[in-house]
């Protein structure tokens, strides 16, 4: 690893101003991700901004929005009460981020800021069609993924908390990769009184997307049997040592129907 | 360089650390702690598991200073200052729980936490599935399990007591 300086801001304030000063700085939420790139020496940075002191963690429920501070670790999410009987997916999507120890440490701030491709945390942001709040202003789950690893956050801007719409049902399946744990295909699909969002993770080479076919078809009947005849093309989806892309097409529909029989 | 403080095993220290310097690394090589082990440096195998405020965490995977203020926890502090080990490390004995050893300060660092965290009983597939981040070469997790499902009636009535 290459050496950097390390610098844990007291106020929120402050560390915008680290990071929009300094092109070359990082921010650190819980590491997981982050520690291991700078191991491999994939970056670089001049400072390291750790943002474990601007009280970014935290539940609230709110009439119908769960509010999530960036700097929840995954185990909180993943034991959390609120969240267990009000989005008992995304509990048990945070019940399936890489090891307990992992949990512990990783946060859901930092996980989106990142956006892997195969991280599960943006198909539960996209299916519930939540927001994230930053520092500045507030921006739609709709509009922040913009590919791989690209969000819409702008140099310096830190994500303070995820507003979540309580949906009447969800539910997260992931077929995941058993060495890294991460997604080959996840996906989370949401019921709301307003109709179905259904986010997929692991599969695309842009990221996260939704599935505007089975969304459609799912919003007029909520059943697997609704989208057992949906052929997702293997266009533009990933293919490695793991699963090919037409592997991950047709992992699309079982996992998706598997979804949809849980949480219905 | 930059200081940071931080109770090991109960004892205070302060130390001078780079910014990448690693929790392990100064667990190891400032402190001279070597039980926690350096395995895959991956974040994956689990070998250099310590608790942090009580919870299990790969100290591979921290920064020293991100640690400043924290109570850490290392295999070297289970023991009591006689020499009494640990209802988990006991049951590791017991159960003849290793084979080459070098997995098992992660092991029971993890073990501990998890029956800490689940005082209402494990089930062996949650034991199992809770020992998902540690990784054992040897194949030796029938054993571990058996250590760790032994373990969790003499920890909570010890706490009980």
């Amino acid at each position: 690893m290459y050496d950097f300086a390390y610098q844990k801001p007291g106020s929120l304030a402050d560390a915008v101003s680290v990071l929009s000063g300094d092109m070359e700085a990082k921010a650190l939420a819980g590491g997981q991700t982050f520690i291991p790139v700078l191991k491999q020496r994939l970056n670089k940075p001049s400072t390291v901004v750790d943002l474990a002191g601007l009280g970014l963690s935290g539940i609230t429920v709110s009439g119908d929005v769960i509010t999530i501070g960036a700097m929840t670790r995954h185990a909180d999410i993943a034991s959390n009460a609120d969240i267990k009987a009000k989005i008992p997916g995304l509990a048990h999507q945070a019940s399936l981020i890489g090891d307990e120890a992992v949990r512990h440490r990783g946060t859901m701030g930092g996980s989106l800021a990142n956006n892997d491709p195969a991280a599960c945390y943006p198909s539960a942001l996209l299916a519930l069609g939540g927001t994230i709040k930053t520092d500045r202003r507030t921006i739609a789950a709709d509009d922040f993924f913009q590919g791989m690893f690209t969000t819409a956050l702008d140099q310096g801007e830190i994500i303070t908390s995820i507003d979540l719409p309580i949906p009447e049902k969800s539910a997260y399946e992931k077929f995941r990769n058993p060495a890294s744990r991460y997604a080959i295909v996840g996906v989370f699909v949401a019921k709301f009184a307003s109709g179905v969002r259904l986010a997929i993770t692991g599969a695309s080479q842009g990221g996260v997307f939704r599935h505007t076919e089975m969304e459609k078809a799912l919003s007029a009947n909520f059943a697997p049997d609704a989208i057992a005849g949906i052929v997702t093309p293997a266009d533009g989806l990933n293919g490695d040592i793991h699963a090919s892309a037409e592997y991950r097409a047709h992992l699309i529909g079982v996992i998706s129907k598997r979804a949809v029989a849980k949480a219905a | 360089m930059a200081q940071v403080t931080l109770t090991v095993n109960g004892k205070q220290h302060t130390v001078e650390v780079e910014g990448r310097t690693l929790l392990v690394e100064l667990l190891r090589e400032k402190l001279g702690l070597t039980g926690t082990h350096i395995g895959c440096d991956t974040s994956q195998c689990g070998a250099c598991v310590v608790h942090i405020d009580g919870m299990s965490v790969k100290s591979c995977t921290q920064l020293a200073l991100q640690a400043d203020g924290a109570n850490i926890l290392t295999i070297e502090g289970l023991a009591e200052a006689d020499g009494t080990l640990h209802p988990m490390q006991e049951m590791f004995r017991e159960h003849h729980a290793l084979q080459c050893g070098f997995c098992t300060p992660g092991m029971v660092m993890t073990a501990v936490d998890l029956v800490q965290s689940h005082p209402e009983g494990l089930s062996e597939k949650e034991i199992r599935e809770g020992l998902e981040g540690n990784l054992c070469r040897c194949t030796g997790y029938h054993n571990i399990v058996k250590a760790i499902a032994a373990a969790h009636p003499l920890m909570h009535a010890q706490a009980a007591e």
